[in-house]
């Protein structure tokens, strides 16, 4: 809360307004979180539901947020309010150089050794899990924020169906690959192109809403197909999903222990870590395309198209730019990279079930992109990284198990995490953490300027 | 015929349910233009802090009276929900006025998955069912072997709705703060301007909303029996549908809207398949939005620069 401050005010009705500000906090944290923090509803053996009590957890947790408000209204507001403290808005011209130069050709060599690095660290028979948990894991992830960033942050077109997308992708290779037996690289192309296909058909009647009627549609078709896959059974097998999917080959060598497998044709020892490897360097080509394409999207006529159309719709319009194709194109290039994604994941697993595609898997992705920075692709692999990696290594963690209990599961607390993250970055850095939103095209000098910016007053 | 009686019947119940949802969706989207996408989570709250308070009410503190615990459990899952409700407001959406156009969407998505969330961590992720707490019925009509009938609870719940609607109406068109929240809706600044404390007025609109909700979870509670941390996006979803349809704004569209869906969703299940309701309820979200935005009974929705 701001308040003028008189200079040299006394320090005693400071700490008095800080307690009695606390005091109120802890009061109103207090309604907040006892319904839910104080009172557990346990089934119990007779599977009756029974009532306990948390109060120790329920006062810790509001005597810690009194706490931190205490300490937030005596120390950092007023510093806050005299900008001793304030976060830099902008990277400097030379960081963001430096940032360009050296850490983005730093981060692709890392990315492209570190498969490597891997099997020398932990040697042939860990490295499979490092490369498969974090390695892959995150690569889908950084690919499919990317691809969304076409949609939500080139063009501004909140999307929060895109696993619909992803999961047309999916649904494309494993249904055409074991119906009529054809290979990864012809069907990756078809799924992409099928997923961009649906891109344009959800959003040729919807495109014409405005943001956030659009969001709310895009939802409603990304249910609609999953509940589809669930209840088509003859043909989507339902609940129970889609099994044995044929793996990518390398060139038509298959990874497996055979004769004429890939072990057995390089005369190497067979291992399930070249396969593994081979689909690290799979996502990662498709990952970089991805990228690529994005970047030099960008500076096509119809990237400047996007990003002034996410800047202000209605000036495009009165300036001759078709608004609905123009949206239909990012629409449905940014479902084209989801069904490339899904089309991998589908080959990766072996398995894929419409557990896979809820809107949940949509919220992480989005929230990628939100926190990352809208419009920026380092800002979203960082995020990607950050969020993907952050997961697996909670479920790694053993001994938190020790410190809370062995019912303890980190995981559980991940969506909890990024939910409250996309409040706080709308809170407080609505850009993203590493935003860039720079115009790509610009005159003479490249200058921010977008309507929250002026709103933010640096217009 | 009797069939389709007893349909229209459940129908208008679970129209009920989705019109007191839709309401708060509606007044939020009229007074700032929001849609509140954790709304439907926060009906989902709701149900669980009845849940809670039943409990407390029946097997700790042994209040035998069905009418009693109901009407105590109604009043604080009002309670509660609101003061929940206002906090967000504060905490999550009213530092982001004026910020950029779909801060306060993202922010409020964030909220949904944090709500969600926030259940499944403190109160575990398995169903919650407690037994049934009001049971009896009405047989209205038992020709052709097929009993048309109207349970106490359906009774119950179209009562409270009703004298809620009652209640809401008279605060939004009679009092003080109805005519502060009209004039909030037509112009913030205007209405800042002739002395209306626009903030208050807008956090009003969030507390009114939640307890509508609240009552919403509660009959939910009542009816079904059963809750669980992910209840609130599919009725949430459901109940946005409804305020579209409606019109999106309107408060008797809400109310109208919330039966279309109730009867649209209950009659697909009855005559042609009960596993694409939802997908039923969605498609005619998307139909509404793209052939009759403004709704049944909104306004065209003009967009300015």
């Amino acid at each position: 809360m701001a308040r003028m401050r008189l200079a040299g005010a006394n320090i005693r009705t400071e700490l008095s307004e800080a307690l009695r500000d606390a005091g109120l906090t802890a009061l109103i944290a207090f309604g907040v979180f006892l319904p839910l923090v104080g009172f557990q509803t346990i089934t119990d053996i007779r599977d009756v539901l029974i009532l306990t009590s948390r109060w120790p957890l329920l006062f810790a947790l509001v005597g810690s947020i009194a706490a931190a408000r205490f300490i937030y209204v005596l120390a950092l507001a007023p510093r806050l309010e005299r900008g001793a403290l304030r976060l830099p808005q902008r990277a400097s011209a030379t960081a963001a150089n430096i940032l360009r130069n050296w850490f983005i050709p730093f981060a692709v060599a890392f990315v492209v050794v570190y498969p490597l690095l891997v099997v020398i660290a932990v040697g042939f028979g860990g490295a499979v899990r490092w490369i498969d948990n974090f390695g892959i894991q995150i690569l889908i992830y950084v690919m499919l924020g990317w691809g969304l960033n076409i949609v939500v942050g080139l063009a501004g077109l909140l999307d929060l169906g895109y696993v619909a997308f992803y999961a047309v992708g999916a649904y494309s290779y494993a249904l055409l690959a074991k119906t009529f037996g054809l290979s990864f690289w012809i069907l990756l192309p078809l799924a992409g192109t099928l997923a961009s296909f649906w891109g344009i058909l959800l959003g040729f009647p919807v495109l014409r809403l405005r943001g956030d009627y659009l969001a709310i549609v895009t939802l409603a078709f990304g249910e609609i197909i999953r509940l589809i896959l669930i209840n088509w059974v003859p043909v989507t097998n339902g609940y129970a999903g889609i099994g044995s999917i044929p793996r990518p080959t390398f060139f038509g060598i298959p990874f497996n222990a055979d004769d004429n497998g890939f072990a057995a044709v390089f005369g190497l020892e067979f291992s399930p870590l070249y396969r593994v490897m081979f689909l690290y360097y799979v996502i990662l080509a498709l990952a970089l395309v991805t990228c690529f394409f994005n970047v030099r999207l960008r500076r096509l006529p119809i990237g400047r198209a996007w990003e002034a159309l996410r800047e202000d719709e209605i000036a495009c319009r009165s300036l001759g730019i078709n608004t609905t194709n123009t949206k239909l194109t990012a629409f449905a290039m940014g479902a084209m990279f989801a069904g490339f994604a899904g089309s991998f994941f589908a080959a990766r697993q072996g398995f894929i079930s419409p557990e896979s595609f809820t809107f949940l898997e949509s919220a992480t992705i989005l929230s990628i992109v939100v926190l990352g920075g809208m419009g920026s692709q380092i800002g979203v692999a960082i995020a990607a990284v950050v969020m993907i990696g952050g997961t697996e290594i909670m479920r790694q963690l053993g001994f938190l198990k020790q410190i809370f209990g062995p019912t303890f599961d980190p995981t559980q607390y991940r969506m909890l995490i990024f939910g409250l993250a996309m409040v706080a970055i709308m809170r407080w850095r609505p850009r993203g953490l590493i935003a860039t939103r720079a115009p790509s095209v610009f005159f003479k000098k490249r200058r921010d300027i977008s309507v929250d910016l002026v709103a933010e007053g640096r217009g | 015929m009797d069939y389709f009686a007893q349909q229209l019947i459940n129908g208008i119940t679970l129209g009920s349910i989705y019109g007191l949802i839709a309401i708060g969706y509606t007044m939020v989207f009229g007074i700032i233009g929001m849609v509140n996408f954790a709304h439907g989570d926060v009906f989902m709250v709701s149900a669980f802090i009845a849940l809670i308070a039943l409990l407390i009410l029946t097997s700790w503190l042994g209040i035998v009276s069905v009418a009693l615990a109901l009407f105590i459990v109604l009043v604080v899952a009002m309670l509660f929900t609101s003061l929940i409700n206002w906090v967000i407001e504060r905490v999550a959406y009213r530092p982001l006025r004026g910020s950029f156009r779909l801060a306060p969407l993202i922010s409020a998505i964030g909220m949904s998955i944090t709500l969600s969330n926030f259940v499944q961590v403190t109160q575990g992720p398995r169903n919650k069912s407690i037994p049934p707490l009001v049971q009896g019925e009405f047989i209205l009509s038992n020709s052709n072997d097929f009993p048309v009938t109207l349970s106490y609870k359906q009774l119950i719940i179209w009562g409270i709705t009703a004298i809620l609607l009652l209640a809401f109406w008279y605060l939004v068109a009679r009092t003080r703060l109805g005519r502060a929240q009209r004039a909030c809706e037509q112009d913030q600044k205007m209405a800042a301007l002739v002395g209306v404390d626009v903030d208050r007025t807008i956090a009003a609109t969030f507390v009114i909303a939640a307890a509508l909700a609240a009552v919403a979870g509660t009959m939910y509670l009542m009816y079904y029996g059963v809750v669980t941390f992910s209840d609130g996006f599919v009725p949430g979803v459901k109940a946005f549908t409804a305020a579209v349809l409606g019109g999106i704004g309107s408060l008797p569209g809400a109310v109208v809207g919330g039966l279309l869906i109730g009867l649209i969703e209950t009659l697909w299940s009855a005559y042609f398949s009960i596993d694409y309701k939802d997908v039923a309820a969605f498609s005619v979200l998307a139909i509404t939005l793209i052939f009759l935005p403004q709704g049944l009974l909104g306004r065209p929705d003009v967009e300015k620069v």
